[in-house]
């Protein structure tokens, strides 16, 4: 999934600083899922803006509304008949969400409250780590399932690199160094001779080096 | 293949091929456009060594590129050994300067991943890692051995590098480590640069294991020196350089040589270390990093004797 990382709230009370009515839009897709920008996060964040406003002599009015998705022109749908009732709208999806509004709502303002950060998953409750870094070929099968693209510093296709200590990466003691694992994993299973072999270059155009990217399913393609 | 069959005709190797025990040398740009700097500190090397190593924004600390600090020590008749970097450059970038620098006379260059910016004065860069340093030595062959362009593209007078790579057999998971190295020599190094040894029998194992592995027929191995100024010297490259293992016994021996003699000691050290490469079965030199500490070279190449250094034609 997309995960996310909520805004400061003083980062936000800023974005909206001239506005006295806003629509908070949570999204149920993944943001939900990484309890971020679901309908229940939606409801604190409205609660603790109207706090900090009304605190500062300054209330603010806000409706709460929380879509299926808002990377879907379909759910996008779903505010239509009220979206010009506010001075603007603050997204809770990830960056694709206040970018799908703002298409589709021309007029409108429209304010992230999520930092986007990467794909990944939970590794432990309230812990989730990138797995994927979208390059647009994948190549895990080489690497027996650990991505090195996504997953090493430097992402390296040859590591690891001089800066591996103790399974950890140079960078930083809680950063794991992930080719410490593919060769602890290569060596367990007696498969060493993978990790002889001197890959080409990696071919970046599949990936946001070649461009913003598009996916076309033509079978789909009305 | 022309040129007396060598591939580059650069000092080191051709003093390395005439089985001379080498001796190279490291001097890091100034930061700053002070070229009076750079050569203050490249002076002291000299007639010290065969080559001197010119890194290319070390510790991710932005410097005078090492491609302009090489050439200006070329044209000043001493010879650099490029180091250039996967951190800072896309492959369009490293091409290019690999042929910009062989057009200014360098011949020797070393390819590295580079520490990550994490470490240095702009953590905030983007890192580029287009390609990896097994990558890089790879291309730098395929440029000079092919005379081509990655793309497969002709190059128009190929660039004729002397390809170096380095080694750190003190990295986890350690048991890997020769075989990494392995990997470099099979994407072409021709020579070795070592990261700093401090423990020597770490070292010795690795180098058995390369020596029966036959690595060290196929390329040069030059062992890695850096003397220790200070006890606190080496408190802190044990602690906060990635990569770097400094024994407990070697910080005692330091300690123990009392204030004002520490710097005697850890010189004392790196000449030991040297006798001992030159005996060590698979290295064919040393290479002298003597961090911001140029001045001292003379006297530990004298001290070490390896010197004159062999002039070969």
């Amino acid at each position: 999934m997309i995960v996310a990382d909520r805004k400061p709230l003083e980062e936000i009370l800023d974005m909206i600083k001239e506005c006295n009515k806003i629509l908070l839009v949570g999204c149920k897709g993944c943001v939900t899922v990484c309890n971020v920008g679901g309908a229940k996060e939606v409801g604190i964040l409205a609660a603790s803006l109207k706090i900090a406003r009304k605190k500062d002599g300054n209330p603010i009015e806000i409706d709460e509304k929380t879509l299926e998705r808002q990377c879907d022109p379909e759910y996008v749908e779903q505010i239509r008949d009220i979206f010009d009732q506010y001075d603007a709208v603050l997204s809770m999806a990830c960056g694709v969400g206040p970018q799908f509004l703002s298409e589709a709502y021309p007029s409108q303002t429209f304010y992230p409250a999520l930092d986007t950060k990467f794909f990944g998953g939970a590794v432990q409750h309230g812990i989730w780590e990138e797995r994927c870094a979208g390059c647009g070929t994948c190549v895990i099968h080489h690497y027996d399932g650990l991505c090195p693209i996504a997953r090493c510093s430097k992402s390296l296709q040859h590591g690891p690199c001089g800066g591996s200590a103790d399974g950890k990466c140079e960078i930083a003691k809680d950063v794991e160094c992930i080719w410490d694992k593919i060769v602890k994993k290569k060596m367990e299973q007696g498969r060493l001779e993978d990790l002889r072999t001197i890959r080409a270059p990696k071919d970046w155009q599949t990936a946001r080096d070649g461009g913003p990217r598009k996916s076309i399913r033509e079978e789909l393609v009305q | 293949m022309s040129n007396n069959g060598l591939k580059s005709g650069s000092n080191l190797e051709k003093v390395l091929r005439a089985g001379h025990f080498a001796f190279t040398g490291e001097c890091g740009p100034p930061k700053g456009a002070n070229v009076e700097h750079l050569k203050e500190k490249y002076e002291h090397l000299r007639g010290m060594v065969d080559a001197v190593n010119v890194t290319d924004n070390q510790t991710a600390v932005v410097r005078m590129s090492s491609a302009a600090a090489s050439a200006l020590m070329a044209a000043d008749g001493i010879e650099p050994n490029f180091q250039m970097v996967c951190r800072d450059r896309n492959r369009l970038a490293m091409m290019a300067d690999v042929l910009g620098v062989y057009s200014l006379g360098v011949r020797n260059m070393l390819c590295l991943s580079g520490d990550h910016q994490k470490f240095g004065n702009h953590p905030q860069a983007k890192n580029v890692y287009d390609i990896d340093s097994m990558q890089l030595i790879a291309m730098v062959k395929k440029m000079r051995d092919e005379g081509k362009f990655l793309n497969e593209e002709e190059i128009d007078e190929p660039p004729k590098m002397f390809i170096g790579a380095a080694a750190n057999p003190f990295a986890d998971p350690y048991e890997f480590r020769v075989y990494r190295l392995a990997n470099k020599i099979d994407a072409g190094a021709d020579f070795i640069q070592t990261q700093c040894i401090y423990n020597m029998p770490r070292f010795r194992d690795f180098m058995k294991k390369a020596v029966d592995m036959g690595l060290t027929e196929r390329t040069y191995i030059l062992a890695g020196v850096t003397p220790m100024k200070s006890a606190r010297m080496a408190q802190y490259m044990a602690k906060m350089v990635p990569g770097m293992d400094v024994p407990e016994e070697l910080i005692e021996r330091l300690k123990g040589a009392g204030k004002g003699k520490q710097s005697e000691e850890g010189i004392k050290f790196a000449i030991e270390q040297i006798e001992e490469f030159k005996e060590m079965e698979g290295i064919a030199g040393v290479h002298l990093m003597a961090i911001e500490w140029e001045h001292k070279v003379p006297e530990i190449a004298e001290r070490a004797n390896v010197l004159p250094r062999p002039q070969i034609d």
